[in-house]
């Protein structure tokens, strides 16, 4: 009896992510596709809670849903009539598009399909079990990204470095919100706070349960979020020479550490032994900051004053106009 | 005993929210819809928290449930607020 409740909730969570997936897709109200995108990133969430990957779960609800939901709507904030550019739904270029979504899919379905039927799979989970004790922290997941795969991390936040440094390439920051008025601004001067006490627990606590830098960071991120909403146009950053250290501090611990195990005659990222706890809280709390700082600048969608020539003038003034 | 009370609250809770879904769709005007979506589904949650912290019986969880229960009002409260007072914004142009 009981299975089958769960069975029945799985089909709905199901259909229910099919549905909202298409209706984000299909929407020809670009405003209304970004409702379905963010109620589609809440639900993915739900999935893989039940899928029992509660990592992946607060980081699709914080990243996917949260903040590139935030991304979406500042972006359609700016461009009100970005819905007449919408029209790649019809002609070549949509056909094509859909050609190789449903390419991709028939390829992930075949890959699936084929790996759970394999005879004796060899289970990875099982190997990382068997080698956590090893890794310096209890949480698998952390275990993973950054110690087992610390280079694949590693990238990532080159990735996401190289992405902000595109963002800001492409001209000053967005125009500020105007002040928020005196309930907005009780709301944020509470959660803000509360925002980064749960950062720095979700960085803690990373260690030994679902938690770590991707998520405190988006945390932090959603501070930003929040003071840029209430009308405070820097977001709460610190000054612009501040974040570029900031934004740079990931891959800076990431390299010292791998320098500094090198020369202590250890591979690339391989830590010494006892030292893998406190090196990954390391690197963690760095990638946090960076993290946070990316997702900030992404948010605020441009060169912040201090940036550059092209920031607005009386900061650039104000901080002397670096650049 | 205490479990059966709690599946009780989360029941009503339930109940709660299908009527502010209701509401959500039946009800003539955004002001009245806000009105029954925020009403209803605070309760709603309440209930559901008070629910499930009696189902689970632990302390810290209880108070874990309750906290995410002040946030969400807090949240929904000012985005209710915020959405009625945008909507009057734009009556008034």
């Amino acid at each position: 009896m009981a299975v089958q409740l769960w069975q029945v909730l799985d089909l709905l969570l199901a259909g229910l992510t099919l549905g909202l997936g298409w209706a984000a897709v299909s929407s020809p109200d670009l405003r209304r596709s970004v409702v379905f995108f963010i109620a589609f990133g809440l639900l993915l969430a739900v999935v893989w809670a039940r899928l029992q990957a509660p990592d992946l779960a607060l980081a699709e609800a914080a990243i996917g849903a949260g903040l590139s939901g935030a991304l979406l709507l500042s972006a359609l904030r700016d461009e009100p009539d970005i819905t007449m550019v919408g029209d790649v739904r019809v002609g070549p270029v949509a056909a094509l598009i859909s050609l190789a979504s449903l390419t991709l899919a028939a390829v992930f379905a075949w890959v699936t399909v084929h790996t759970l039927g394999a005879a004796d799979p060899t289970r990875l989970a099982d190997q990382i079990t068997a080698q956590l004790p090893d890794s310096g922290v209890g949480n698998p997941v952390t275990a993973v990204l950054l110690n087992f795969r610390a280079y694949d991390t590693l990238l990532e936040l080159a990735v996401l470095l190289a992405a902000v440094l595109g963002i800001l390439a492409l001209g000053p920051a967005r125009a500020p919100y105007r002040a928020a008025g005196p309930l907005l601004d009780g709301l944020i001067r509470w959660l803000v706070p509360l925002l980064i006490l749960t950062a720095g627990y979700l960085l803690w606590v990373g260690a030994h349960a679902p938690g770590g830098a991707f998520q405190a960071g988006a945390m932090l991120a959603a501070a930003a979020v929040m003071l840029r909403l209430g009308g405070h146009a820097g977001a709460g950053l610190p000054q612009a020479p501040t974040q570029r250290i900031l934004l740079t501090a990931g891959i800076a611990a990431f390299v010292a550490v791998g320098g500094a195990t090198v020369a202590t005659g250890h591979a690339f990222l391989q830590y010494p032994e006892g030292w893998s706890g406190g090196l990954i809280l390391l690197i963690e709390t760095a990638a946090t900051l960076a993290i946070a700082t990316t997702l900030a600048l992404a948010y605020i969608g441009g060169r912040p004053p201090g940036w550059g020539s092209e920031g607005s003038a009386d900061t650039a003034t104000k901080i002397g106009g670096r650049d | 005993m205490t479990e059966l009370i709690g599946i009780l609250f989360v029941a009503i809770g339930i109940a709660f929210f299908v009527a502010g879904s209701i509401g959500l769709l039946r009800l003539p005007d955004l002001h009245s819809r806000l009105h029954a979506l925020t009403k209803a589904d605070n309760l709603g949650l309440g209930l559901l928290c008070a629910g499930l912290a009696l189902i689970d019986g632990g302390v810290l969880n209880a108070v874990k449930l309750f906290l995410i229960w002040v946030l969400v009002l807090a949240a929904s409260a000012a985005a209710a607020h915020l959405i009625a007072q945008q909507a009057l914004r734009q009556a008034g142009k």
